[in-house]
């Protein structure tokens, strides 16, 4: 007993420190892995600890327009994406907390956190953050039911409505290694997770037309303080997400700490693969992101039609 | 049962003494309806903790054998909502109406006979006394319907409530009569087993689904529920969308609490109307500019959902399966509840914003929140709530009625509850986009028009009342652990055995996580407020606006353009008329556009069809010449023909 409470403590422990910690080097990672395709050397990968670092001892600059919603943005976001975040497994080891309908809070909190930056980029009342709010709010009507035709198949295959047992049913029934249903449920949520993350063929993080971008434009009047906690919970939603897509195909390893390394592997290869599909993609156009979207809810549709024959 | 005739009785009195005395701003109505609202409140929540239900007899057997009214645990749940926003709209009332010739008396007198006949109704236990409430809420409604006469589209609004509220009610003649035939006696009571099966079981429960989905505002019988709500004063339109449409739902409630084996399909109708109004509910509100006008289409939507959680524990009742019921029957009674308490707040909100601009246009408006920071927050927590973001209350049913299509997919041959899933996600997901318009455009960024810019925060009595519904929100939502032993008596009387949702669901791991972020939230707020202030920064800077210098408030995004990615999207759907002028040569003259998406049902459908019908009728003026001897000449042929026809 005194064993599984020490062990479940620890796990408590490391998920936290993981969820603090690791977030900001995956787009370092990212980051490192285009410039090496590109053939430059790039920033360094801890690049972002050190821009977090000087954003947080800087002076935060507030337009005349905003009001209190324009900080409920940043501070919504990363306290929705951390509570969230207790209630994904990382790997096999156990989730923080893991009831019956988590799946519906964890979508539902990636909810609030999207409702509070759209306000907090129309709070500046400048047409383009109001234009990247427009379209986020747009995609991610097409995104969300993706995701939710994801878990139903999930939770038909399990027979469960909690992320962890969905998440680590690793050979279990029909959503064995690899089996049909569960590459598509990946494929659709692999759309979901370039879209929600502002990644390559939706959204280009990188560009210098501000007309063009969705998530970036949202957050142009953010400085100092409120500014390092949106570029947290940006990268905080890379892993958040991320787990959702490694989970499943990651093999169960007797030793906890194999599992733990084994996530943090899969982790880090997600970010090379996210690089290596932004240096080899381009941008869609904005008319062709809902049918890229859409592609992905027919992923995850034909994945729940394929588990009820 | 004395509890609730005086609460009733100082509910419809209410307005009387405003008649004669000088009480201008109607306080004393307010005072009286506070102590119909305290009383009425105690009488049900004794009910709801576990006392047995009083009753109203007359000692005669013809008026019915349980009696004409009975405080039974659903009658105390619809209450509840009925008197709190009843007593929140009375003191609203008092400064929504200031002005030097006071407010109109009575408009005070009908909606206290409003709430009177809401209360009586969800009581009644008898066929002619719930007929007779509910007429008395339709003839009220009307009254208040109309009070600002003097707009064209008020009167229009009003007149096409009063021909819908009257062929639901012709529709409700015809099921009551057809039961009391068939049964005897005019007791609303349980139907014998197998009867829903038979083909008169199947015209009483169509005929009720029109009746009372009429009420509610269903898709495609929701023509009355827009106009109306953007044409009356603010604190009727949150009664009537905070509760009127809602006895439409206590109808089919009841109706499931009298049927012990209802049909698969009923369910599988209930759920397809549902997602019908659901979906078409919230994408027709992402195209409106009129303020009151996309809260009453999210009415819609939201009316969608509860049908939604009622469809799926009438499938649950078909199939036996006790958790399904118990969580969908669940989810749409507390989404009755919370649906009043969130919607009622919008529709304040809504009404104090109209009156510090005078405008209930989208485009005209924004940048009200540094003017009028609490009606600001009142209407963020409103539509916080309605989108159904944890941690408040719209979430908690909502994530029953997940819970329970979840299980729904393990029922043999019924597939169909994906579609509640996907339903349900598609609507969370449009209702966050359509609540960051209205709240973005309203509230947020600069002033669209001069009117905005001169926007001054309600008075406290308008304010209060928004208060105690957004905190009634904030405690269902963190601690729904508090509610729910009532609500569990209730879902009990809807079927028999059901598990109590204790034991399906882990209501305080959810508390825990919503304190948790609350938590998080203020540390962070803290740690933005602890930075360092060496620097100086200017404090009057405009907002970067990727180079230009000059921010114009007519730039801003405004809510047709937010909404427009959404709204061409689903043209094959919506069919927006767009209006624009072609820009051509080099120097092209000042051009207008403008959008707009009309009604479905009454605008593109009945609108024509009736045009087309009066046109047709107006060939009959040929033959009405107006001359006696013609007028002898019919008389005459009519009989003729009689005659032969007899003959042959």
């Amino acid at each position: 007993m005194s064993h599984t409470l020490a062990s479940t403590l620890m796990n408590l422990l490391l998920h936290t420190l993981a969820v603090l910690v690791l977030p900001p080097l995956i787009p370092g990672l990212i980051a490192k892995v285009k410039a090496w395709l590109a053939g430059r050397s790039g920033p360094p990968v801890l690049q972002l600890y050190y821009d977090l670092a000087k954003l947080a001892r800087k002076q935060a600059v507030f337009s005349r327009t905003t009001s209190w919603v324009f900080l409920a943005g940043p501070v919504g976001t990363v306290a929705a994406l951390l509570v969230a975040s207790l209630l994904v497994p990382f790997g096999h080891t156990p989730a923080p907390v893991s009831f019956e309908g988590d799946v519906i809070l964890f979508a539902y909190l990636l909810g609030l956190a999207r409702f509070l930056t759209v306000l907090s980029a129309l709070d500046t009342g400048s047409a383009f953050e109001g234009m990247g709010a427009a379209r986020e709010v747009s995609f991610s009507a097409l995104a969300e039911p993706a995701l939710f035709f994801g878990f139903a198949a999930l939770a038909k295959a399990t027979g469960s409505l909690s992320l962890a047992p969905m998440l680590q049913a690793h050979g279990m029934g029909k959503v064995g290694h690899l089996s049909g249903p569960l590459i598509l449920i990946l494929a659709g949520w692999a759309i979901v997770y370039l879209a929600e993350n502002a990644r390559m063929p939706v959204d280009d993080p990188n560009t210098h037309l501000e007309l063009t971008m969705i998530h970036e434009v949202m957050v142009l009047d953010h400085s100092g303080r409120p500014f390092a906690l949106v570029l947290y919970g940006a990268s905080l939603k890379l892993v958040v997400l991320g787990a959702l897509l490694v989970d499943p195909l990651l093999p169960r390893l007797a030793q906890g700490w194999l599992n733990w390394l084994a996530f943090l592997a899969a982790l880090g290869l997600l970010a090379v693969v996210v690089g290596v599909v932004e240096s080899s993609t381009a941008r869609f156009r904005m008319t062709k992101v809902p049918q890229f979207l859409l592609a992905g809810v027919l992923a995850s549709a034909f994945a729940f039609l394929l588990l009820l024959v | 049962m004395i509890l609730f005739l005086l609460a009733v009785g100082l509910a419809a009195l209410s307005g009387v003494p405003g008649l004669f005395g000088r009480d201008r701003e109607g306080r004393t109505a307010a005072m009286l309806m506070t102590a119909s609202a305290g009383l009425g409140t105690w009488a049900g929540v004794r009910v709801l903790l576990g006392a047995p239900a009083p009753a109203l007899r007359l000692p005669t057997l013809a008026l019915g054998s349980q009696g004409l009214l009975v405080l039974d645990p659903i009658a105390a749940w619809f209450l509840l909502p009925v008197l709190l926003l009843s007593a929140c709209g009375a003191w609203y009332g008092v400064a929504y109406w200031h002005s030097p010739q006071g407010s109109p008396r009575w408009v005070r007198l009908v909606f206290g006979l409003l709430t009177a006949a809401l209360a009586v109704l969800v009581c009644a236990a008898h066929m002619w006394v719930f007929l007779l409430a509910w007429e008395g809420m339709a003839i009220a409604a009307f009254l208040l319907v109309i009070t600002e006469d003097r707009l064209p589209e008020t009167r229009r609004a009003a007149w096409i409530y009063l021909v819908s509220t009257h062929t639901g009610t012709l529709f409700l003649f015809g099921a009551f009569g057809l039961l009391a035939g068939l049964t005897g006696h005019w007791d609303l009571a349980a139907w014998p087993r197998g009867f829903a099966a038979t083909s008169q079981g199947t015209l009483l429960f169509l005929l009720f689904l029109a009746g009372f989905g009429m009420k509610a505002g269903a898709m495609p019988l929701h023509i009355w529920l827009p106009p109306a709500h953007a044409a009356a004063p603010s604190h009727v339109s949150s009664l009537m969308s905070g509760v009127l449409i809602k006895m439409g739902i206590l109808g089919l409630v009841r109706l499931v609490a009298w049927v012990p084996d209802p049909p698969l399909w009923w369910g599988g109708l209930v759920v397809g109307l549902g997602a019908l109004s659901g979906i078409l509910g919230v994408a027709f509100a992402l195209g409106q500019h009129d303020l009151k006008r996309l809260l009453a289409y999210h009415s819609i939507e939201n009316i969608g959902i509860i049908l939604l959680g009622l469809g799926l524990g009438l499938v649950g009742k078909s199939t036996g399966h006790p958790a399904l019921q118990a969580l969908g029957f669940a989810g749409a009674l507390l989404h009755v509840v919370n649906h009043s308490l969130f919607k009622g707040l919008l529709f304040l909100a809504a009404g104090s914003v109209g009156h510090a601009t005078g405008t209930r246009d989208l485009e005209q408006l924004g940048g009200l929140g540094r003017s009028m920071p609490w009606t600001s927050a009142a209407f963020l927590g409103g539509s916080w709530a309605i989108c159904g973001l944890p941690p408040l209350n719209g979430f908690i049913s909502e994530w029953f009625i997940y819970l329970g299509s979840f299980r729904a997919l393990d029922l043999p041959r019924w597939p169909w509850s994906v579609g509640i899933l996907a339903a349900l996600a598609l609507i969370g997901a449009l209702a966050l986009a359509c609540f960051a318009k209205a709240f973005g455009t309203v509230f947020l960024g600069t002033p669209r028009s001069a009117a905005a810019a001169e926007a001054h925060e309600s008075p406290r009595a308008m304010l209060i009342p928004m208060a105690v519904l957004a905190g009634a929100c904030g405690v269902i939502g963190a601690f729904p652990a508090l509610i729910v032993p009532g609500l569990d008596r209730v879902v009990a009387t809807l079927g028999p055995g059901l598990p109590g949702l204790a034991g399906l669901t882990r209501l305080p791991l959810l508390t825990g996580l919503a304190l948790a972020l609350v938590l998080v939230g203020l540390l962070l707020v803290r740690w933005l407020r602890g930075g360092r202030s060496t620097e100086a920064v200017p404090a009057d800077l405009p907002t970067w606006d990727c180079g230009y210098s000059q921010s114009v408030p007519r730039a801003q995004y405004s809510a047709s353009s937010f909404a427009d990615g959404l709204v061409s999207g689903a043209r094959w759907v919506l069919f927006p008329k767009v209006h624009a002028a072609k820009v051509q040569g080099l120097f092209p003259r000042s051009a207008r556009f403008s959008s707009h998406v009309p009604d479905p049902v009454l605008d593109r459908t009945l609108d024509p069809l009736l045009r087309l019908s009066v046109r047709g009728l107006s060939y009959l003026h040929a033959i009405q010449t107006g001359q006696l001897p013609v007028y002898l000449l019919y008389v005459l042929l009519t009989l003729l023909f009689l005659l032969i026809w007899m003959v042959v």
